[in-house]
């Protein structure tokens, strides 16, 4: 059985396109993304380069611009594009029912 | 009893203690900023930087042209301390600027001007990116940070040769060699990857390269006149990165974590700021570093309600730089923290102080 679960974590319009909020669950903190083309993604809150949260960040396109040091990922694969950012961003999947974002986490 | 004098050294004591007490990688102040403004502000545009970069190198070959007919007449003073200063001074703010990769809304501009914009500042390109980023974790925390310029009390040695980067050129250019034979900087060891070394020995063997090469010109050509324009400019032209520079945090506050306290913004006249990329709105620039340079000044008007007021002019700036350095030479503990307006938001100190510090409202 996995361990995994579906989460409900935000509403879908609760992000505009070509932007990101933040999501807190228990003790762990998560980025919803949505895309200019639209399309949505989750990841860990948190930079992998310093304990800064992405939600502050910019979203250019498909990729998230931390608002500390502006090391950059892909939104879509979590790879990291930018120094100071040397490490992937872990991802999470993400599926849209009725008005509601779930992540699996 | 008079405080012990601190270590700066960020492989020193002082580091172990800033973590200790809650200052390195900490939660810093930021003003309150609609995020729907915030946004508007961070866009990125390539119009305001390509505009910029054809004025400045058009600057450099008329003002180039101008030194070399100038030279072997007295007229070449005046005519390369004018290409010297165009040279390095938006050498600096370029490297910072295209650094943080705001400048320019393309990724690859931003790369390129880094590149040059490094070599014209003689600063390794790696290394600095990974400094520069500490320099935003833990800004002024000491120990910590690798870009204070000068401790407390004051070390004024360092500033006077500074004036010709007379401390921090040959200091790089030592760096360079270390890193050509594939060594690196304790201190360096501390705030770059190892996956990057890799990088930044490349780096520097391609900088020597270039630098051989000129002194190779000078051989040829028997005379230094090809070194006046690439190489010694960043040495004599100097003289107003370093007077930008320590306008920016000399005077204030060290251990904290709100760049109002120590951080200074200034108004400067617009060539002042087409030289400095904006970098005068230095408060605005610590607390929200994705925001480009050209829209700097509108964050400043947002941000107006929540900071103390804007130094009025270049001098007002340097007159309380020098002042309160002069101040700190005979108590280390001296700083500058100017009062808020009804509209803002209490500092955030961050720490319990055990310091006496006399303060200047």
């Amino acid at each position: 059985m996995s361990d995994t679960q579906w989460v409900a974590a935000c509403g879908v319009e609760d992000i505009e396109e070509e932007d990101v909020i933040r999501f807190d669950h228990g003790d762990r903190t998560f980025a919803i993304y949505r895309t200019d083309k639209g399309d949505w993604h989750a990841s860990d809150g948190f930079c992998t380069h310093e304990r800064f949260h992405l939600s502050n960040g910019l979203v250019m396109g498909s990729v998230i611009e931390c608002p500390k040091h502006n090391g950059r990922f892909d939104i879509v694969t979590g790879a990291a594009k930018r120094a100071p950012v040397c490490v992937d961003l872990k991802k999470y999947p993400v599926k849209i029912e009725g008005d509601t974002v779930y992540i699996q986490i | 009893m008079a405080e012990p004098k601190r270590n700066y050294s960020i492989i020193g004591p002082e580091s172990k203690r800033a973590q200790e007490r809650g200052l390195a990688s900490a939660e810093w102040y930021t003003s309150p900023i609609p995020r729907a403004k915030m946004k508007e502000l961070m866009k990125r545009r390539n119009g305001p930087a390509i505009r910029d970069t054809i004025i400045w190198f058009g600057g450099l070959v008329i003002l180039g042209y101008l030194a070399y007919l100038s030279w072997g007449t007295w007229w070449a003073i005046p005519a390369f301390l004018a290409y010297g200063v165009l040279y390095a001074t938006p050498g600096d703010s370029r490297w910072h600027e295209c650094g943080h990769g705001t400048a320019f809304k393309t990724p690859w501009m931003n790369e390129v001007m880094y590149q040059i914009a490094s070599f014209m500042v003689l600063r390794s390109a790696t290394p600095w990116r990974w400094s520069h980023a500490r320099h935003h974790t833990d800004t002024i925390i000491v120990g910590r940070d690798p870009e204070i310029i000068t401790e407390r009390p004051p070390i004024w040695k360092i500033l006077l040769l500074e004036i010709f980067h007379l401390y921090g050129g040959p200091n790089e250019i030592r760096r360079f060699f270390l890193h050509t034979v594939g060594r690196m900087g304790e201190e360096e060891k501390e705030y770059i990857p190892e996956s990057q070394f890799r990088k930044v020995y490349w780096e520097a063997r391609v900088y020597l390269l270039i630098i051989l090469a000129i002194a190779g010109a000078c051989v040829y050509a028997g005379s230094i006149l090809p070194a006046m324009f690439v190489f010694l400019p960043s040495f004599y032209g100097a003289a107003v990165v370093i007077t930008f520079g320590v306008t920016q945090h000399l005077g204030l506050y060290e251990d904290v974590l709100d760049h109002r306290l120590n951080s200074r913004t200034i108004y400067m006249n617009p060539l002042l700021r087409f030289l400095y990329w904006n970098m005068n709105y230095h408060v605005e620039h610590h607390m929200f570093p994705m925001v480009p340079y050209h829209a700097l000044p509108k964050l400043h008007e947002e941000m107006k309600p929540d900071c103390p007021a804007a130094r009025p002019s270049l001098w007002a700036a340097l007159k309380e730089v020098v002042s309160a350095l002069l101040k700190q030479k005979k108590d280390p503990a001296y700083v500058v923290v100017k009062p808020l307006p009804p509209t803002a938001r209490p500092y955030m100190y961050g720490i319990e102080h055990n310091l006496d510090i006399k303060v200047q409202a």
